[in-house]
């Protein structure tokens, strides 16, 4: 036993190997428990009963699902660019995967411990917007085109609160390090209290950025059909799936991070806290965020494009601006 | 792309040379059948419209000319596959008319129970499926399970689910029993408890209103001159309902009210058809209370159509539905004219879209709750 944690802590790219190996499987069995509590709480949510067929309560239907999109053919609409048709859905895959390196799931349970995690984060979660811009406009499309040019927009909009709401943490903590922002907040002591407007402002944000409903334009299916992912079918449709899921988890997890006290217990309580225990506190906490984004999916219609940039424009952003302006005078007040 | 055959294939002007053609439908999931409409976008801005019919067609009036009177009488139920029944009502009150047959009290309460039923039922599937247009897929399913008790206890009576034959020349061909009068009641009582939970999750939701508000408004001078009728014309302001306006059936002895709305925007035909709801939920009340006993079907002997014309017009769920037939002395009609609503309700379209957001297109156009194979007979 020993012996392997001196290899893991030796040689680095042994420790390299095996994240990424964890990562590609809490990314893809992200999707698959997300995709079913999706498909089950939305069935409830209707007076319906979701998957039951294979299966206890039909547990098992998204790994049937993924199966039958890996044993689909790919096929590729005439007078389209290939070659970025292809690469599209890994565009958008792997920035998603990339993220999770800096993930902390608890004081010890991480991949990389870097020094600018939050900067590294968003850089790696806004990257998506290209890969949808390339899926729209080589699909030869024009509803594929619309739902990406949309997209486009709508990430520009929503940027700019998620990052200046954020700041006013930073501003605060002083750090874009993941470890020292959750220690900050391991007394009593979260930022969701002392800053609930950048925690509200945030979580809209987080919602348009990872184009869920209300702010599910880019694939707005009864205006643009599928929107940027028309064209797409088999497990490159998959992959849209699974880092759709897997934005969803990040944006969950920075929410977390900076604003209920990431791995933490509840209330500050000391001894409800631990490596495996910090993990479970985490998690818990992300997926009630990602639960809470479900339900509102299934309750809401979707806004209108100019309502969406309204919005961000008039609202979220000078609210953030403000927020920000409050906390950098009260830091340097006290 | 291949080319497109319709007004705005050559766009000649070169300060509109960054305009496309955009072609929605017939398969597209807002166009609800089999609809094909061709827009001119400028940006997500729809310049210019038009509508494109046909992938449906069936020739119903056509088959009216080829047979005897009662041979055309199943075709009835599948013009309108929404709200079937008042088809069949409007039919064969005409013959009736022609060949001046009395209807036994009994009948005519049968057909205005089941006629206001299906339009309940086709009210849900019309409001449930524009909220879809909007992007909230709940509500239709909830709307889905009222409809559902209703299309369970109309076949009992019926025999059908969507395609009704029920209606005779003459009566209905099936007389309602206790147990429906019990479930009837049932469902009343069922649909106005979940009024308050539509109330909460959809006419006072946000999104919903900012999205239909101030949407695809209709002055009332524009729905006069195209002929507009049903809940687009009462959600501008005129309560014109033909039930009340030119009376037939037992209608006169029922106390109901016709809903208006104010602005004619979106939000407003979409009111006007969930408080049509409740007013349908009193007439069958109504009718359950006042039920008279006797016959369900009058003697009726050999109906030949006598040389002349005649018309008839019903309250369907989307509007006026008016049949008008010309008689040669044979059993076949000559000419058998069917004006539907929503032939009327979609030329409004064009008018009403041009220069708006495909988002608003999509919104106006679910609120005028067209049902294609009704406008492509």
């Amino acid at each position: 036993m020993d012996f392997i944690v001196d290899i893991i802590t030796k040689y680095s790219l042994v420790r390299m190997v095996i994240s990424f190996s964890l990562i590609i499987a809490i990314v893809m069995l992200n999707a698959i428990v997300m995709g079913y509590l999706e498909r089950k709480i939305c069935a409830k949510i209707q007076r319906r009963w979701g998957p039951m067929e294979v299966g206890v309560q039909g547990w098992m239907q998204m790994f049937l699902d993924g199966v039958k999109l890996l044993a689909k053919q790919l096929i590729v609409p005439n007078e389209t660019n290939s070659f970025l048709f292809r690469i599209a859905p890994l565009l958008c895959f792997t920035p998603v995967a990339m993220a999770f390196a800096v993930i902390p799931f608890s004081e010890s349970l991480y991949a990389i411990d870097l020094n600018i995690g939050l900067i590294y984060l968003l850089a790696m979660g806004s990257l998506n917007v290209f890969a949808i811009l390339i899926a729209g406009w080589s699909s030869n499309n024009k509803y594929s085109l619309f739902g990406a040019l949309r997209s486009v927009a709508q990430n520009v909009a929503y940027e700019i609160p998620i990052l200046l709401s954020l700041l006013s943490i930073v501003l605060v903590t002083t750090s874009f390090n993941f470890k020292e922002i959750v220690e900050y907040q391991s007394g009593l002591l979260s930022f969701w209290m002392c800053q609930p407007v950048a925690f509200i402002i945030f979580l809209i944000a987080g919602c348009a950025e990872t184009n869920r409903v209300p702010f599910d334009l880019p694939e707005a299916e009864s205006e643009l059909t599928a929107g940027y992912f028309t064209e797409y079918g088999g497990f490159s449709f998959g992959l849209f799936a699974i880092s759709e899921y897997g934005n969803l988890f990040i944006m969950s997890s920075i929410a977390t991070i900076m604003f209920l006290g990431g791995w933490n217990g509840p209330f500050g309580l000391d001894f409800y806290s631990g490596p495996i225990l910090g993990a479970f506190w985490f998690l818990l906490k992300v997926f009630i965020l990602m639960l809470i984004m479900i339900w509102v999916r299934w309750t809401y219609p979707r806004v209108r494009f100019d309502q969406l940039m309204n919005l961000s424009w008039k609202y979220l952003i000078p609210f953030s601006l403000v927020n920000l302006l409050i906390t950098a005078v009260i830091v340097k007040i006290i | 792309m291949g080319t497109l055959t319709t007004k705005f294939s050559t766009i000649q002007d070169p300060e509109e040379k960054h305009r496309f053609l955009l072609n929605m439908g017939p398969q597209h999931p807002c166009t609800h059948g089999v609809l094909r409409i061709v827009l001119e976008m400028d940006g997500e801005h729809a310049m210019g419209i038009d509508p494109i019919l046909g992938y449906g067609h069936r020739m119903h009036e056509k088959m009216a000319e080829c047979r005897p009177w009662s041979g055309f009488y199943p075709n009835t139920g599948r013009i309108d596959y929404g709200g079937a029944i008042a088809y069949n009502h409007g039919y064969c009150a005409l013959i009736e008319k022609m060949a001046g047959i009395e209807v036994p009290e009994r009948a005519e309460y049968i057909r205005v129970i089941t006629v206001e039923l299906n339009r309940i039922a086709s009210h849900f599937l019309g409001v449930g499926a524009y909220i879809i247009d909007l992007g909230a897929f709940t509500p239709i399913l909830y709307m889905f399970d009222d409809r559902e008790d209703i299309l369970d206890a109309l076949e009992d009576i019926t025999g059908s689910r969507l395609t009704y034959c029920h209606h005779r020349v003459g009566g209905v061909s099936k007389d309602i029993d206790d147990l429906f009068i019990k479930r009837t009641r049932a469902i009343i009582k069922n649909i106005r408890s979940r009024f308050d939970m539509y109330d909460r999750l959809v006419t006072g939701n946000i999104i919903f209103q900012k999205r239909t508000k101030d949407v695809g408004i209709i002055p009332l001078e524009m729905a006069r001159r195209y002929g507009a009728t049903g809940p687009v014309l009462r959600g501008s302001g005129l309560g014109f309902d033909i039930r009340k306006n030119e009376p037939y059936s037992v209608y006169p002895e029922f106390d109901f009210d016709i809903p208006t709305g104010e602005n004619g925007d979106a939000f407003d035909r979409y009111m006007v058809r969930m408080l049509e709801l409740e007013q349908s939920l009193r007439i069958i009340e109504q009718a359950l209370d006042k039920l008279p006993d006797g016959p369900v079907m009058a003697k009726v002997k050999r109906i030949k159509l006598q040389p002349g014309d005649c018309s008839f017009s019903v309250e369907a769920a989307r509007g006026v539905l008016t049949y008008y037939l010309v008689g040669d002395g044979s059993n076949v009609p000559y000419k058998l004219k069917i004006r539907v609503p929503s032939y009327s309700n979609l030329s409004l379209l064009e008018e009403l879209c041009k220069g708006e957001l495909l988002a608003d297109l999509v919104s106006t156009m679910g609120s005028l709750d067209l049902i294609i194979p009704e406008i492509d007979r």
